[in-house]
């Protein structure tokens, strides 16, 4: 089996709390992969640990089989990942599509000479990613700012343009961390249908999110974690009948 | 987009240029193209050190040090050994980039007070060593310091020139050439933040977090604007040691590394046309209050606080919001 990100052991401690305890699981590539679980169950903490921001106290991560554990962000974005976040983390010192741009980052090669010249090669890949920017803006909805400072932008369009951003680098994967919360019905509809085209497209989608009327219409496979443990794993047909599940979690 | 863009970058280095060539006409006499001409170097200076704090929010009070490494440079090396001016200035800056780069790479690890308190310990440092190598530097007394030379062709405030038919004096000639600089050193820092180098150092101020998961390694790029700001200030220090003719200690002064920083925030950080109108108001300022000098440092801090406090985002992104404003505007994004 070719799983895309595979998780073995995972732990975590913060002093003598552990966030994290003997989490394993695999994301085969092209799914759509939902952690649920309780508030505090250690569900963002699980996506820092595979992103990078966090080291494990234990266990072992996999990207496409090389062993992440000890990689900076910005390598594993080097190796196809990339993620949103629960709190949102715009550049507010730049326009909308300067945050999307910075999103294209590792596609665009550029040195120092060129630069400061501004030589017409430099030119020509600022007008693509421009252009390409422009574009994943549309596609996630928010197409109407592009040269708006993002201070001034509403919530629910700051929430489109971090995925926007996250999909600019052509990840092979993407996380987004509780992209619903906050929004409306209208935009988590909007938001639904978004995940969707991104899976369908070919990006393996994992997806941390309480909205469950959401989670179980859009997953291929869920996880349920409840303080920091797995409590279960399958589709969502079978967690919806797990009676761990149901007494830790979805109530009666 | 993109033509507008590049239009707003070229009309605020227009608008420099033609102030720089208006200018003249308002200054009467040598001492008021001195002032004018230090005020020019000092602004690239300034637009140097916006880089790395306006643009990616890293803040350095010993940035004088580069400065008088730099003036030292060049006095040591045009003045003691004999080198031509343009090689001393050279691999001073290439020296200095790599005293920065060196000192940079660890200590960048570190935020706010902590990074204020490293890199005003390197100013200290440098003005110390400034100080106590006597052999070397003249220690306190200072050293004088050779004419620009170029093959031979000496820049000196005393001397007589021809440009284009006319006859100039040394410091109108000065003029023009620090005026030409500070056009370079503008042109290449508005080049270099609207570029993707740009947008990962403006990243790593607005959103640490997700510069990297976008695949910008942070650490690289704050060394890189700690560099390159310390190059842009030994340059300058390189020529306005040529242009003084005579350097002390001071040149790497705190004083100085703060007159820097007022400079940057009070004329808006982030801002490159803004910093320059900080330094102008900040050299003038002294010129104004003439008769209180032992309060200058006072007032400086008083400035920066009422910046702060009053107007955050400096002179001009303040000034240029009020005007807009008062036009009808939606937007205030003239200020690059």
């Amino acid at each position: 089996m070719s799983a895309l990100v595979e998780v073995k052991g995972l732990d975590k401690a913060f002093g003598g709390v552990h966030a994290v305890e003997d989490v394993s699981f695999a994301v085969e590539a092209g799914q759509v992969f939902s952690v649920i679980g309780p508030n505090g169950a250690g569900k963002t903490t699980l996506f820092n640990l595979i992103t990078g921001l966090y080291t494990p106290t234990g266990g072992e991560i996999r990207l496409n089989g090389e062993s992440t554990t000890d990689l900076e962000p910005n390598e594993l974005a080097e190796r196809g990942m990339c993620r949103t976040f629960q709190q949102m983390q715009i550049c507010m010192n730049m326009t909308a599509i300067e945050n999307v741009m910075l999103g294209r980052h590792l596609k665009l090669k550029s040195n120092l000479f060129t630069t400061l010249f501004r030589l017409p090669a430099l030119r020509r890949d600022e007008a693509a990613a421009r252009a390409r920017a422009a574009e994943l803006m549309e596609y996630v909805g928010c197409g109407e700012y592009l040269e708006t400072e993002a201070s001034a932008m509403s919530y629910g369009a700051l929430k489109r343009l971090e995925i926007a951003r996250a999909l600019a680098a052509e990840p092979r994967i993407i996380l987004l961390d509780e992209p619903a919360a906050g929004l409306n019905a209208t935009e988590t509809a909007a938001l639904e249908q978004l995940i969707r085209k991104i899976a369908d497209e070919g990006t393996t989608v994992m997806l941390v999110e309480h909205d469950m009327k959401l989670v179980m219409g859009i997953s291929d496979r869920l996880l349920v974690l409840n303080y920091g443990r797995v409590l279960a794993e399958g589709t969502p047909a079978e967690i919806r009948q797990n009676p761990d599940v149901i007494a830790a979690y979805l109530g009666g | 987009m993109l033509n507008r863009l590049m239009q707003s970058r070229l009309r605020g280095v227009m608008v420099l240029a033609l102030i720089l060539i208006i200018l003249p006409a308002f200054l009467g006499n040598p001492f008021h193209y001195e002032l004018v001409t230090q005020m020019a170097i000092i602004a690239a200076t300034v637009v140097g050190l916006n880089l790395l704090v306006g643009y990616a929010g890293q803040i350095s009070l010993g940035h004088a040090g580069f400065f008088g490494l730099g003036a030292y440079f060049t006095g040591i090396a045009t003045g003691t050994y004999g080198w031509p001016s343009v090689p001393a200035l050279l691999v001073g800056a290439v020296v200095v980039g790599i005293i920065a780069w060196v000192v940079g790479r660890p200590i960048l690890r570190l935020k706010g007070h902590y990074l204020s308190m490293a890199t005003l310990a390197v100013g200290f440092i440098i003005a110390i060593i400034l100080n106590n190598e006597r052999a070397l530097t003249g220690g306190p007394d200072g050293m004088p310091v050779p004419a620009f030379e170029v093959f031979g062709w000496e820049l000196s405030t005393f001397g007589q020139y021809s440009l284009f038919g006319l006859q100039i004096e040394g410091f109108q000639a000065w003029y023009i050439f620090a005026s030409v600089v500070l056009l370079v050193a503008v042109w290449f820092a508005l080049n270099l933040i609207e570029s993707p180098i740009g947008r990962a150092l403006r990243s790593v101020h607005g959103s640490e977090v997700a510069a990297r998961v976008v695949g910008v390694n942070t650490a690289k790029y704050k060394s890189l604007v700690f560099v390159i700001s310390a190059v842009y200030a030994s340059l300058m220090g390189s020529l306005y040691a040529h242009f003084q003719g005579f350097i002390t200690p001071a040149v790497a002064s705190f004083e100085f590394s703060i007159l820097f920083i007022t400079m940057v925030v009070l004329g808006g950080m982030g801002s490159t046309f803004g910093v320059i109108l900080g330094a102008v108001v900040l050299k003038l300022l002294p010129q104004v209050l003439a008769d209180f000098q032992e309060l200058e440092t006072v007032m400086f801090g008083l400035i920066l606080m009422l910046t702060m406090i009053f107007m955050p985002k400096g002179l001009l992104p303040t000034l240029t919001a009020v005007v807009s404003t008062k036009l009808g505007k939606k937007k205030a994004g003239g200020a690059a």
